[in-house]
């Protein structure tokens, strides 16, 4: 017994020494500029394509960007374990307060979120507005619905349930999905409202947008949403969906901008497309956010972050849309450039 | 070091002699190298254990506190709710409860029922009897000597399912997703159509669900009841076998009369990590169970498992979600620790019963 007496001491001279040995190991280590974000799996990869370029080009800058999601980019920012977040819900007021010294919110670029559907024998379809909120609360249960075959004179609708997929992880795309749909039916609102993980009545859910499109490529009837770019390189169904204006519009670059520049943007820079007005804009968009601190003491790294916004801003926009990413409309991309100047050391 | 040390007197002695009593070797006091190596050995073992207990510690006190402000809002009714509206700010793990078990149930009894065959087939000579068969089929006599053969093929296959144990979680949930749903989705709707009135078959299939989840979920677990029961079979003493077959058994009641109550131990030990698994399995199942909070019987219904609803919930998670889900994430932790502790004393019964 008198031998062991002092083993916890030794035990915690072995792990201070341990882990005193660690400390100095990743210490020793920041030759270059490195900055560190995590947050939005949404936007990674045009970020990584962005940060990877912009790597390249500038050797002593090395940036890593982590998709763990919005909530834990937000959760990094305010813990200060990283230099930058992302975020697609944005930032709420109190989240912001928390922040010591404040953050900006600057939005990179944007998306659209489509609805998918698995109906053999329909190769196009039309949703009107009340038709994919009645989808959605579980009241539009049948294909033959009225409400679905009078957006569609010709097509042939089967008399078939509707098999709802939706999202079964938090993520910023049912946040934005379920947004737009509190704001076009005062029922959703009520029922359900906008949540990363909203309670939705009906369906099954699914993880991620991969499995998703699983369930919907495997399941005869059934009808989901997924990222836009995701949709396009799965070759996924899409609906064309009934805007403010009363026009059915399917998803594009093209419909996405116009659905963008009807926003106009706060001085905070967040604004939301919840339901925009324009007659050729896409109804489901939204822009989605990079996280940044007001002030960064080390002059170095705020220079390479400035310049590295400063890239992304201008020339990384041409790498958007073949991603599938909408590339944001110049009014949004002075207004990121101006806010990107006011923060200092 | 430790282990070098004993032999390192001999070391200078022939091979041959390594077991010959040299006089006075025995009666010899231990160098004080020996002394110095023996209790430095003793007392890294006592850290390493330590550090062991030290983190299982940790962890459990950082989960707990996270999770004390919101167990001090939800109180025990979390456990019995059975809405999950972070709108409202309803929170109760009631179906991911019943879902968890009822998984981990299921899959238990399927992995069980082929992990226990295929461990008896690997074990007691069923290959070499199948494959004689079959060449006798054929009019093929072999030597004994191709005995050897049948042997080793036993031991390809043991590693074979050994190897079920290597492959990513997420590797079975994109098969179950892409393979397993879509095969037995009109064998399961054709059931829900002749014999909806079961319950267990009282919904249709409409993609993922409880059944696609407790098949893969048994594949998942079916390595570790093989490999454990397979080595409890194989060190049963060939004496008792003999002697079975001695007093007239046949290789039937050899194997359920004497056989298998001799390796029960082991073979439940086996069930009692694979449930252990089970519980736990994250990815998977997060992927193919449907993540619905409903609490059905039904095979063909989706369901939730709270480890599920964890990986699902955390990326997006804000603070306050943070401490629900720990609280959740303490009560996974207690029901493993009860299944564990319910397997060690059901253990401990049957191996009692056993020496009387």
């Amino acid at each position: 017994m008198k031998n062991l007496f002092w083993t916890p001491a030794f035990a915690i001279a072995v792990l201070t020494a341990f882990m005193s040995s660690c400390d100095s190991k990743s210490g020793a280590s920041s030759e270059g500029i490195k900055l560190q974000g995590a947050g939005a799996s949404f936007p990674a990869p045009l970020y990584n394509k962005w940060f990877k370029a912009y790597g390249a080009a500038h050797p002593d800058v090395q940036v890593d960007y982590q998709s763990v999601g919005s909530g834990s980019g937000k959760k990094s920012v305010i813990d200060k374990t990283v230099d930058f977040g992302a975020s697609d819900a944005a930032m709420e007021e109190e989240e912001m307060g928390r922040v010591t010294g404040g953050v900006q919110l600057l939005p990179m670029t944007a998306g659209a979120i489509v609805i998918a559907y698995h109906v053999d024998g329909v190769p196009s379809l039309n949703l009107s507005r009340k038709a994919y909120a009645g989808i959605f609360l579980g009241q539009v249960k049948k294909w033959n619905d009225p409400l679905i075959a009078k957006a569609n004179p010709g097509a042939k609708l089967p008399d078939l349930p509707i098999n709802v997929v939706v999202r079964a992880d938090g993520s910023g795309t049912s946040y934005v999905f379920s947004k737009h749909l509190s704001a076009i039916s005062p029922e959703f609102e009520k029922a359900v409202g906008a949540n990363t993980m909203p309670n939705w009545p009906v369906g099954t859910k699914s993880k991620g947008n991969e499995g998703v499109t699983a369930s919907l490529k495997t399941t005869p009837g059934s009808i989901g949403y997924v990222e836009y770019g995701y949709a396009n390189s799965q070759k996924l169904t899409t609906a064309s969906l009934e805007n403010k204006s009363g026009k059915f519009v399917a998803a594009s670059t093209a419909s996405g901008q116009a659905a963008l520049a009807s926003v106009e943007l706060p001085a905070n820079l967040i604004g939301w497309a919840s339901d925009p007005a324009a007659a050729e804009a896409y109804p489901i968009v939204t822009y989605t956010w990079l996280i940044c601190y007001r002030h960064y003491p080390d002059a170095k790294k705020l220079a390479a972050l400035q310049d590295l916004l400063k890239y992304s801003l201008k020339d990384g926009q041409n790498d958007a849309e073949a991603l599938g990413y909408i590339p944001l409309p110049a009014s949004t991309v002075s207004k990121d450039l101006a806010a990107v100047q006011t923060i200092t050391n | 070091m430790a282990l070098q040390s004993p032999s390192a007197g001999g070391a200078a002695s022939a091979p041959e002699s390594l077991f010959a009593v040299r006089p006075g070797e025995i009666t010899q006091a231990p160098t004080g190298l020996q002394r110095m190596v023996d209790s430095t050995f003793r007392r890294l073992s006592f850290v390493f254990a330590c550090c062991t207990i030290f983190l299982v510690t940790f962890i459990v006190l950082r989960i707990v506190v996270s999770a004390l402000p919101a167990m001090r809002h939800d109180g025990l009714g979390f456990l019995t709710g059975r809405v999950w509206d972070p709108n409202t700010g309803q929170h109760g793990i009631a179906g991911e409860i019943w879902g968890t078990l009822y998984t981990s149930v299921l899959a238990l009894v399927i992995g069980t029922a082929f992990g226990l065959a295929a461990a008896l087939f690997l074990s007691e000579g069923f290959m070499g009897k199948a494959i004689f068969t079959i060449l006798r089929g054929f009019h093929v006599h072999l030597h004994p000597f191709w005995a050897k053969v049948p042997d080793q093929v036993e031991d390809l296959l043991k590693r074979l399912i050994e190897l079920l144990a290597a492959i990513p979680s997420v590797v079975y949930g994109l098969w179950g997703l892409f393979v397993v749903i879509p095969l037995i989705r009109p064998a399961c709707n054709w059931l829900h159509l002749k014999l909806g009135w079961v319950s267990f078959f009282s919904t249709d299939l409409s993609g993922p669900g409880v059944l696609p989840a407790v098949l893969v979920l048994a594949i998942m677990i079916l390595p570790t009841i093989t490999a454990i029961s397979r080595d409890a079979l194989v060190s049963v003493p060939p004496k008792l076998r003999m002697a079975a077959y001695g007093l007239g058994a046949t290789r039937w009641e050899t194997i359920t009369g004497v056989i298998l109550p001799t390796a029960s131990r082991g073979i439940f030990g086996g069930m009692v990590l694979a449930f252990g698994r089970a519980l736990g399995e994250t990815m998977a199942l997060a992927m193919l169970v449907g993540n619905s909070n409903q609490i059905s019987v039904s095979l063909f219904s989706p369901a939730n498992t709270l480890a599920a609803l964890l990986a699902n919930n955390f990326p997006e998670a804000g603070p306050k979600e943070v401490g629900i889900l720990m609280y959740a994430a303490l009560v996974l932790l207690a029901i493993t620790l009860i299944v564990n502790i319910f397997g060690a004393l059901i253990l401990k019964r049957a191996s009692r019963s056993a020496m009387e």
